[in-house]
């Protein structure tokens, strides 16, 4: 072990790879000693956790009503964070929640950081009219309020999980386009694509297969930033009836329902909040930490 | 060589030139940005599967009715003609009429624009107020208790569902405690009470009662707003506490602030004097932006507190298919979006000189 | 009894991979005098001067047997003492004015802070002061250059204010952290002749930190020679060609002369033994 640890930190590496298990090591070494970004990755892991195995998890069918034991409180026998107005057992709703929530985060992610890698890195390419005509598509999305462009587009394409999706990814992609176009700006001039390009590659294959890969790091840090807003986002419409539909136990969703009991029955409407909030701040803690590692500048010492 | 230094002199002309190619400069960003706005709600209203002829007619309306209509919508014409009718219609403030409330748009949107305009400010003010102090003791002392507690603070904000601790605050504040008023604005005794006694000066209820010297409905709104401007401040707080801390370590790090130690200068000088002037440079774009933000928090925020503001009317008229509303109400939140941007680039340019003419 | 008698001197920064000593065991001394302290980037010249004014930022820790300045022990006082010597009785003028005078502040303001807040002076008065330390530097229309932003000077003009700044008080020690290497060539000497001018007539110490040894030499009547860390060489300015240590010959014999030979200089030779 100690001769492992005193590899990694070889002020004199003698391989690039061991330089930069190195940089890795540190880089833990400094996440670890941040122990709320430790905590962020535990909730992460928690999340992945509960979302692949909620059958097991779940005590409860998330579907099965029963009206007889409708808004039972926390801690009632069977349902230890109660029922809702159906009857439905809340954690086991919640627990098959944590799948919908990591679908709409997957395929947003899926999504929008790709669209705003090919608008950037051909923007930044390519330069001239076209990244005058792209950069300024991006400044006008990002001049709009992004919850109520999304909101305009589920309006227009009808509401659901998909659309919803498809509606954040919308208005998602201008910032990942600029750190893409960023990045792109600071690698056309290098020598090693001027190599490629005089092998006679074409400009679609230098940004597909050479510039787009040097702009993914960084796109990915973005991304793990933007988790949170993410699941917000998606709440905000599931919590305005324009995401997920009934009987989906999407959280933001049964917020909405739990809203008519909230002077009653207050914990309806308050376990599946603090699910998106402990989520959330997962991402939040996790993404601030290893920021504080990918960029020395904002970190705390 | 010379013995003495001597100050350029500077040129007279340069400056208003520059200034004139600055706002013709941002005048044409306003104009494309404001167009590419049209365009995006115009496109969103195509796509939308509701006929606007029905919508307007009715079910019942018979063939020659429709075309009639449609012809007089100009619904028959190539897609880019119909494009410039939007944009002529929309320079001249016609966004068409809302099927719901049955006036024009904007008429609508100005009635309950001051209300989210107040709510916003509201905010905006707990934000600053709270955001900065917190971010400045958060950077002065990296690492600390002080530190982590603001951070975590912040890091709390960026992950509350703002419509649920909204309700949370319902809950506990209004429910349990009954510290504040509840959803509305005014309660339902005082709303009577304001229509009749209250001129309609901004349209702002504290500002309004205050220039009447209502002090009664004053209060009882005043006690209406704390808990949703509280819960939008909140988010306005955490954004504003991290960006202070981030800009300050920055700031602390610098040689002039070195300068200012060697002077002798007293801790709570160099940093509240020397580095938050510096600070405050960057950070007027950020307030401008949270002020944006909340704009648009408070389509959730006034969801939940039943607040007759642009959010609400957005969202009432999302559910009622009442696109005309829903794309007028986009289009005035984006226009104040661009607004404000404008704004915090002239703010910035008073605060840093370097950036004066 | 020196003015600054250094002891044992030591900065420490903690860093991931375990403490790092940028300044190891410096000792030296300090009378109304112009010492310089050369060496290359890194070797620990900045820190020991900033030492002196206890300005070393977290992580890094000030650690000396003794570092007395007029007798009173620097390591022993409070931050609030130690306040009180900063500014009034050492002063520090650093190397680029761009980013050592407040960029939003005007230069009057920066000028006049300490007699207002410190000595209770009018805005009159102050400004009758910094008018005058203005003068002293050299500066002709000083009225304008009061009311201007930092960025509105040129480099030399910066530095004229920075100097009129840290010597309105008056201090009994000057450290002049590489005080004209970021300046033009053109002015650099001007500069210098303000500095040495006014440093002679107001018989204050100097503590002249920089690199460039010729400089040093021309300029100092003293030369600590420091190389990681530590000081390698103390010697007369005047029988630097004498230097024994030698990192000190290395340093000199990488110079280029005027009629010297038109080879290749050398590179200078390093020696781990050096840094023991």
């Amino acid at each position: 072990m100690s001769g492992l640890r005193a590899w990694l930190i070889d002020p004199a590496p003698r391989s690039p790879m061991q330089a930069r298990a190195g940089q890795l090591w540190l880089g833990w070494l400094r996440l670890a000693r941040n122990p709320l970004a430790l905590i962020g990755l535990l909730i992460i892991v928690a999340l992945l956790a509960a979302a692949a195995l909620a059958p097991w998890i779940a005590t409860h069918d998330p579907y099965a009503q029963n009206l007889a034991g409708r808004l039972q409180p926390p801690l009632s026998p069977g349902h230890w964070l109660g029922t809702d107005e159906f009857g439905r057992d809340i954690w086991s709703r919640l627990v098959h929640g944590a799948r919908i929530t990591l679908y709409i985060v997957a395929l947003v992610t899926v999504t929008a950081p790709v669209v705003g890698l090919i608008i950037g890195t051909v923007s930044g390419y390519f330069g001239g009219i076209v990244d005058t005509a792209l950069m300024r598509l991006t400044d006008i999305f990002l001049a709009f309020p992004r919850l109520i462009l999304a909101l305009a587009f589920v309006a227009a394409l009808g509401p659901g999980i998909e659309n919803a999706v498809l509606a954040i990814a919308l208005t998602a992609w201008p910032p990942y386009a600029r750190v893409a176009r960023a990045e792109t700006l600071t690698v056309r001039g290098a020598d090693f694509i001027a190599a490629v390009r005089l092998q006679g590659a074409g400009a679609g294959r230098i940004v597909v297969g050479h510039v787009m890969p040097m702009c993914v790091p960084s796109v990915i840090i973005r991304v793990t930033l933007d988790m949170a807003g993410i699941i917000l986002t998606a709440a905000g419409l599931g919590f305005l009836g324009l995401g997920a539909q009934p009987p989906l136990p999407e959280w933001g969703l049964m917020i909405a329902s739990g809203r008519k009991f909230l002077f009653e029955q207050w914990w309806v409407a308050t376990m599946p909040g603090l699910a998106i909030f402990i989520v959330s701040l997962g991402f939040n803690l996790l993404g601030d930490g290893l920021r504080d590692v990918l960029d020395p500048r904002s970190a705390t010492r | 060589m010379t013995d003495t230094a001597s100050l350029p002199r500077r040129n007279g002309s340069a400056p208003a030139l520059r200034l004139a190619k600055r706002v013709a400069g941002l005048a044409l960003t306003l104009a494309a940005t404001f167009l590419g706005l049209l365009a995006i709600t115009f496109v969103i209203g195509r796509v939308i599967p509701i006929d606007p002829v029905l919508a307007v007619l009715g079910e019942r309306a018979t063939a020659e009715q429709y075309e009639a209509a449609r012809e007089a919508m100009g619904l028959n014409q190539p897609l880019w003609v119909q494009f410039g009718l939007y944009v002529r219609d929309a320079l001249s403030g016609d966004f068409g009429k809302s099927l719901v409330t049955a006036k024009p748009v904007l008429e609508d949107v100005a009635r309950v624009f001051p209300a989210t305009l107040e709510l916003a400010t509201i905010a905006t003010i707990f934000g600053v107020l709270f955001g900065i102090p917190a971010g400045v003791i958060a950077a002065t002392r990296p690492g600390s208790l002080a530190d982590q507690l603001v951070r975590l603070i912040g890091l709390m904000g960026y992950s509350m569902p703002v419509f649920w601790l909204g309700l949370m605050g319902l809950l506990v504040f209004y429910g349990e405690l009954g510290w504040v008023g509840g959803p509305g604005r005014l309660d339902t005794s005082y709303e009577f009470m304001y229509e009749l006694d209250v001129p309609a000066r901004t349209g702002m209820i504290l500002i309004d009662t205050a220039l009447a010297g209502q002090w009664e409905i004053f209060a009882n709104a005043l006690s209406h707003i704390l808990l949703p401007a509280g819960v939008l401040g909140y988010y306005s707080m955490a954004y504003i506490s991290r960006m202070t801390r981030s800009f300050m370590i920055d700031q602390l790090g610098q040689e002039y602030i070195t300068t200012a130690r060697v002077k002798g200068m007293p801790e709570w000088r160099v940093v509240w004097v020397h580095a938050l002037r510096n600070v405050m440079v960057p950070l007027i774009t950020v307030i401008a932006l949270s002020y944006a933000n909340l704009l648009e928090g408070s389509v959730l925020t006034e969801t939940v507190f039943a607040w007759p503001g642009l959010g609400l009317y957005i969202t009432h008229a999302l559910f009622s298919a009442d696109m005309a509303a829903v794309m007028g109400g986009t289009i005035v939140v984006g226009t104040v979006f661009i607004l404000l941007n404008m704004l915090s680039d002239v703010l910035y340019r008073l605060i840093d000189p370097r950036a004066r003419a | 009894m020196s003015l600054l008698e250094v002891e044992n001197l030591r900065v420490t920064f903690a860093t991931e991979a375990g403490p790092v000593e940028a300044v190891r065991g410096v000792s030296f001394r300090l009378d109304r005098e112009r010492l310089g302290i050369v060496g290359e980037s890194g070797s620990g010249k900045t820190m020991t001067g900033r030492s002196v004014l206890r300005l070393i930022r977290p992580p890094g820790r000030i650690e000396a047997d003794r570092m007395a300045f007029g007798g009173v022990d620097l390591m022993r006082i409070s931050e609030r003492e130690m306040r009180a010597l900063r500014g009034r009785r050492i002063a520090m003028v650093m190397q680029d004015p761009k980013f050592s005078l407040n960029p939003v502040m005007r230069v009057g303001a920066q000028l006049t802070e300490g007699l207002r807040l410190r000595d209770g002076m009018s805005a009159r008065e102050a400004r009758a002061k910094a008018l005058e330390a203005l003068e002293a530097v050299q500066i002709r229309d000083p009225e304008r250059v009061l009311d201007a932003y930092p960025h509105e000077l040129s480099g030399g003009m910066g530095q004229r204010v920075m100097i009129a700044m840290m010597l309105i008080p008056e201090p009994d020690l000057l450290i002049a952290d590489e005080p004209t290497s970021a300046l033009d060539v053109t002015v650099q000497a001007e500069v210098l002749r303000i500095l040495d001018a006014l440093v002679r007539e107001r018989g204050m110490g100097l503590m002249f930190i920089s690199h460039d040894l010729n400089l040093v030499a021309r300029f100092c009547d003293r030369v600590l020679v420091m190389y990681r860390g530590r000081i390698v060489e103390e010697i007369e300015a005047q029988r630097l060609s004498q230097a024994t240590h030698p990192y000190t010959q290395g340093l000199l014999g990488c110079l280029p002369k005027i009629g010297g030979a038109r080879g290749p200089l050398p590179t200078l030779a390093r020696d781990a033994a050096w840094s023991e």
